[in-house]
């Protein structure tokens, strides 16, 4: 009972319209074949954190990721599926299940991460630092992993310019100042006491709150209840937490306690890096506890807590799929740059062909491609960069570039996709042209239409 | 190996360069501000004694050993004491090293005496400002290098400003040398300088920056445990910069400041940071405690009391940081403890204690005297059983036996201290209390508006031999009666006999002495700082952005101005198409739209129909409708759309409601008669109710009250399209 992991997973966000319905919320998107809440579930548990709440928005939402996680975890993980209401922020789903907390410290995640970075390091920190709140940046996307994307991509990324702005202290290990969504537009607002407590503080602005949190449990509870107004993790707690840093208004409970943790040090044996980097810092007094130190006189000792980062290094790969351009680009990315996280082996042509697929004469399967089980291809046909999901059925002629067709697909003669998102149960009739497109599942495109830049989909009774 | 090669090349221009340019530095003999007074009202403050040698040697010492070679000394301020001490001194005299005086007697701040030196024009290249209370030992050869370097890349780089890491109590935001907590904001990788403010508001608990500053870097660094050296290498521009911008007085607040904030001609500043080496400025009370501990610590080596640089001193480092001169007076019984200097001829007597302190030259201290932290300067008199905790003590000050100084006391020249034994007013023995100052001079009492300018004038020097001669009466003997007359309430603060004005600390109230002095921070203050800046952030969450309450200020102001004009034009019957363009001038100035415009033309035509003579709410409709058809023309040139329509309507709603309640009653009267006049159509009316529909309860008062109007409209609409 050492650390809990609270996976936000959301519920059919209205951002990635069509590609979600009531069948396929957020949370099971398919990234490789592979539903996306699957990645960020088996992160966890290779850091041996096995004890986890999936925090499901909606009813038909909850319904089918509580079916797919009993089927695919039951024996692995110790986890439970709640379903918390709708709209009620990140901090209100914490809120709905803040009762089935009971660990010490609370792990928190977005359940549409797909990273390589360890979950485990980030809880390690937390613990070091004996921290309320630590919080993973990985570098914003500008000069990051997504480097890897079209160039039309990084001009977007480019002109809204900063996803936050952190000040951290010249260690790097200390959040002192966060600014996130609307904060941006203003100018930076920067306390005194803290800068001056620390000295030095350097502003980033090339760095990203990958919503990945480790609290301390009471604090978290405490702040939940006491700000009630609270709706946001990113923007309301973490912004409270590291503005109070100095003149804290949460309780900690008293000392940690070294001998509760007995089986965690077990598990981090394994892990010699950790090991060292915990040596490493063991010895360092952070600025808190000089500043709570105050001067010679008889004041009354401050109460500060600690607000800590773990930075991912550069080369770690991190992804949040919020948007259809991010569903493009992970789904590319784990089948190409970042392919050691789909957890399958590649063939020497780069690409993964199932076993049970047919390919028809002269049809190639590029390298960065993936084709799942069952799937059948007609001739001439020419796939480059994409994922093909399980039980297609694609005719002859058909160039698909670029894009993700998920399962069960009916691809007639002579189709073009490029760029787009073709989900489940959708047909495509002969010679239809697609580019930058999603089609919603179980939609028909008639015979010969051509579309750009449009979204399909069934309307919704 | 390619590095050096380069370094080879560009050293084959570098030394012609270097030829026809010898090393200039700009040395500023006056610190134009008043943290000294009231010392300074006597003698200049370049040339008070840091530890028995004044300020200016060690500013020039230390341009000399950097390789200076051509100084320029501005004196302003006393600029004949300043000048009589350079002529009397070798510096007139050392080879390779040209000190020249620039007087200038106009010059109330440090912008003027650039101007002086731009119109002299003497400065050929680079150069090196600095103010004559610098003590420093750092190397220029780096920081000139670096700075010239970035000028052949960017010629905008004006100056490069010199920082130091400094020593900071963690608590009182305020490092140890007095002055102001500094916040900077630097860009890690070029070292330009992006953020400076050196006196942010105490009372708020953040600073702003702004967000731009970060648009095209991936991160800055901000900045509290620096201090600003005062040691500033510039190119010629900025003593051009100073003439152009005649406003410019200040080298921080205006020069400084204006730079970072001007984007026009972007000029850039840089830092350059030390790190093993010294530098320092004297800037009040306390950087002068301060700065003398570093000297006799011997962080400022070479210049050092033991080191002759700049006078003859047989003065030895002993252990535990004693400097003693060979011939010293001392009493056997007398206990001298650490870091403390005694200067040339001067007699302690017996069982006296002195620790921390600096004594000068010709003093007579008597026995049993204890002095601790304290500045004694040349030829002072201290009888018997006095306490000295702290305290600065100028030349010539005579102090009675059993007189007691407090922390924080300021003597400045020639006070007489006297304690009488008999039952006076004070009671037995005088105490000066904490953060006292006294001089011979009185406090001027007109303040200036510039706090930070100490004026020159000619006078001084009169009022000088004036209290000189006041000085001599007094210590003539001529005591009591004469005295009691003139000054009887500066008796009665001094003790009985004793001569001078006290000061009222006036500069930043009673409160800010503390900060300033020479004393330690007592401790009761630090827990109220404390305590202050920790309300100050309890309740800092961000409410109210500031930029809500921009805009309509700019409307208002816009609105304004139309309405002057509406006026002039109704006075003076201005063609409607004349007035079009004067609105549509005001428009483009102000940025705005039509509809900004449609609404306040008619805001300035309901301001002047409610200005108009009216009984009753009926002939108010009249006024306002005879106005409005007077002028329809104008209006509906900017009522080419529905949007500017329903703009007017929902100016005319705010106007009911704020500043025009006489109209609410007759909203819907109006609103009719704006139809009929063909003013606002229907389909406006009728949007502006589907808008609203929506809206608070508060915000449909006026659709309530237009609702039968607007029935009818529907009705009619309706019957309309059926006829069709």
């Amino acid at each position: 009972m050492d650390f809990q992991v609270v996976v936000l997973a959301g519920g059919t966000s209205k951002k990635l319209v069509p590609l979600v319905s009531k069948e396929v919320p957020k949370a099971l998107l398919p990234v490789a074949n592979r539903p996306v809440i699957s990645y960020v579930l088996e992160l966890l548990e290779l850091s041996n954190l096995k004890d986890i709440i999936v925090a499901v928005e909606g009813k038909e939402a909850y319904d089918c990721v509580e079916h797919w996680i009993v089927e695919a975890y039951i024996d692995r993980l110790r986890i439970q599926v709640e379903r918390v209401p709708d709209d009620v922020g990140t901090a209100g789903a914490l809120r709905a299940v803040a009762h089935l907390l009971t660990a010490k410290d609370i792990l928190v995640v977005s359940g549409d991460i797909v990273s390589d970075v360890s979950p485990g390091a980030v809880a390690a920190a937390h613990r070091r630092h004996d921290a309320v709140v630590t919080t993973m940046l990985c570098s914003a996307p500008v000069s990051g992993p997504s480097d890897s994307g079209s160039s039309v991509t990084k001009d977007k990324a480019k002109k809204p310019g900063h996803y936050n702005r952190i000040g951290l202290d010249p260690t790097k290990q200390f959040l002192l100042y966060i600014a996130t969504g609307a904060e941006l537009e203003k100018d930076m607002r920067i306390q005194k006491n803290i800068l001056c407590a620390v000295g030095q503080m350097e502003i980033r602005s090339d760095l990203m709150d990958a919503h990945l949190y480790a609290f301390k449990r009471s604090v978290l509870q405490e702040v939940l209840n006491q700000k009630d107004k609270f709706q946001s993790l990113k923007q309301d707690v973490l912004p409270y937490l590291v503005r109070t840093q100095l003149a804290s208004e949460v309780v900690l409970n008293g000392v940690p306690q070294p001998e509760e943790n007995g089986n965690e040090k077990a598990s981090y044996q394994n892990n010699q890096e950790m090991l060292s980097q915990i040596l490493a810092n063991s010895s360092t007094s952070s600025f808190h506890e000089l500043h709570a130190l105050g001067p010679k006189c008889s004041l009354p000792v401050r109460r500060t807590h600690k607000c800590c980062v773990y930075i991912a290094s550069n080369s770690k790969y991190c992804m949040r799929l919020n948007s259809i351009q991010a569903f493009n680009d992970i789904n590319r990315d784990v089948i190409g740059d970042a392919s050691h996280l789909s957890g399958y082996s590649f063939s020497a042509h780069n690409n993964i062909i199932h076993p049970s697929a047919e390919l028809g004469s002269k049809t190639t399967v590029g390298p960065h491609c993936m084709l799942g089980e069952a799937s059948i291809m007609g001739d001439k046909c020419s796939v480059k960069r994409s994922v093909i999901g399980r039980h297609c059925r694609i005719g002859s002629n058909v160039k698909v570039v670029n894009s993700v067709v998920m399962n069960h697909v009916t691809i007639a003669d002579g189709c073009t996709i490029q760029n787009s998102v073709v989900c489940s149960n959708v047909q495509l009739q002969d010679r239809v042209v697609l580019k930058d497109c999603q089609v919603g599942a179980n939609f028909v495109v008639t015979t010969g239409s051509e579309c750009k830049g449009e979204a399909l989909a069934k309307k919704e009774k | 190996m390619g590095a050096q090669k380069k370094g080879a090349s560009r050293a084959s221009e570098d030394p012609e360069e270097l030829a026809r340019l010898p090393l200039q530095a700009i040395l500023l003999a006056d610190s134009f501000t008043t943290k000294f007074r009231p010392i300074t009202l006597e003698r200049p403050k370049v040339l008070l004694p840091l530890v028995n040698a004044p300020m200016i040697s060690y500013t020039l010492a230390w341009l000399e050993s950097a390789g200076v070679e051509e100084v320029f000394v501005v004196c302003c301020a006393h600029s004949k004491q300043v000048i009589s001490y350079l002529e009397n001194s070798e510096w007139f005299s050392q080879p390779n090293f040209t000190v020249t005086t620039i007087e200038s007697h106009d010059s109330v701040s440090a912008g003027d005496a650039l101007r002086v030196i731009y119109e002299r024009n003497v400065i050929h290249g680079d150069f090196v400002l600095i103010s004559g209370d610098t003590v420093s030992n750092m190397s220029l050869t780096q920081v000139l290098q670096e700075h010239k370097e970035r000028r052949k890349k960017d010629s905008n780089a004006a100056m490069t400003i010199v920082i130091k890491r400094s020593k900071p109590s963690q608590i009182i935001h305020q490092c140890q040398l007095g002055t102001d907590v500094l916040f900077m904001a630097i860009d890690p990788n070029t070292k330009q300088l992006l953020y400076y403010e050196d006196n942010a508001d105490h009372a708020k608990g953040s600073i702003y920056i702004d967000k731009l500053l970060l648009a095209d870097k991936s991160s800055i660094s901000l900045h509290n445990d620096k201090q600003d050296c005062y040691i500033d290498i510039c190119s010629p521009e900025v003593l051009s910069l100073f003439t152009d911008n005649f406003d410019y007085h200040h080298l921080r607040c205006h020069f400084l400041k204006g730079l970072l904030v001007d984007d026009i001609m972007g000029y850039k500043i840089f830092t350059h940071e030390i790190h093993s080496t010294y530098a320092a400025r004297i800037d009040n009370f306390r950087s002068y405690d301060t700065i003398s501990r570093d000297i006799i610590q011997r962080w400022a080596y070479p210049l050092v009391p033991d080191v002759k640089f700049f006078r003859d001193s047989s003065t030895k480092l002993e252990r535990q940081g004693m400097y003693l001169v060979s011939e010293l007076g001392q009493s056997r019984s007398a206990q001298i403890g650490p870091f403390t200097v005694i200067g040339n001829g001067t007699k302690i007597g017996d069982n006296t204690k002195i620790s921390n302190s600096v004594i000068g030259d010709g003093c007579s201290i008597g026995p049993n005297v204890s002095i601790e932290g304290s500045y004694i300067w040349d030829n002072v008199t201290i009888e018997d059983g006095c306490k000295i905790r702290h305290a600065i003590v100028c030349d010539g000050v005579i102090m009675k036996s059993g007189a007691v100084l407090e922390p924080g006391v300021v003597l400045s020249f020639k006070v007489f201290l006297i304690l009488l034994f008999l039952q006076v007013v004070i009671g037995q023995q005088f105490i000066a209390p904490s953060y006292l100052m006294v001089s011979l001079l009185q406090q001027p009492i007109k303040q200036n508006s510039d706090e930070k300018l100490e004026y020159v004038d000619n006078s001084t020097g009169n009022a000088e031999i004036s209290s000189l001669t006041h000085a001599l009466d007094i210590s003539n003997g001529e005591i009591a009666n004469q005295q009691q007359e003139t000054q009887c309430w500066a008796t009665s603060e001094l003790g009985i006999g004793g001569a001078g004005y006290v000061w009222s600390i006036c500069e930043g109230g009673h409160d800010e002495g503390w900060r300033h002095s020479v004393a330690p921070i007592p401790t009761e203050k630090l827990a109220e700082v404390i305590q202050a800046a920790e309300d100050d952030h309890d309740g800092s969450l961000p409410t109210s952005d500031s930029d809500s309450d921009e805009e309509p200020r700019d409307d208002s102001y816009f609105e304004n101005e139309v309405e002057a004009t509406f006026l002039r034009a109704v006075d003076e019957n201005i063609k409607v198409e004349n007035v079009v363009l004067e609105v549509n001038s005001l428009r483009l100035s102000y940025n705005k739209q039509t509809a900004n415009c449609a609404g306040a033309v008619f805001y300035s035509m309901i301001k002047l129909a409610l200005e108009s003579p009216h009984n009753s709410a009926g002939e108010l409709v009249q006024a306002l409708m005879k106005v409005i058809t007077k002028w329809k023309g104008l209006l509906k040139y900017y009522l080419s759309d529905i949007d500017e329509e329903i703009e007017v309507i929902m100016k005319f709603e705010d106007m009911c409601l704020e500043s025009a309640k006489e109209f609410s009653p007759v909203f819907d009267k109006i609103l009719y008669q704006l139809y009929d006049h063909t003013i606002i159509r229907e389909e406006a009316i009728l949007r502006w109710d589907d808008e609203k529909r929506d809206a608070d309860a508060s915000d449909r008062i006026f659709v309530r009250q237009a609702e039968d109007f607007i029935q009818w409209l529907r009705e009619a609409s309706e019957e309309e399209d059926e006829e069709e």
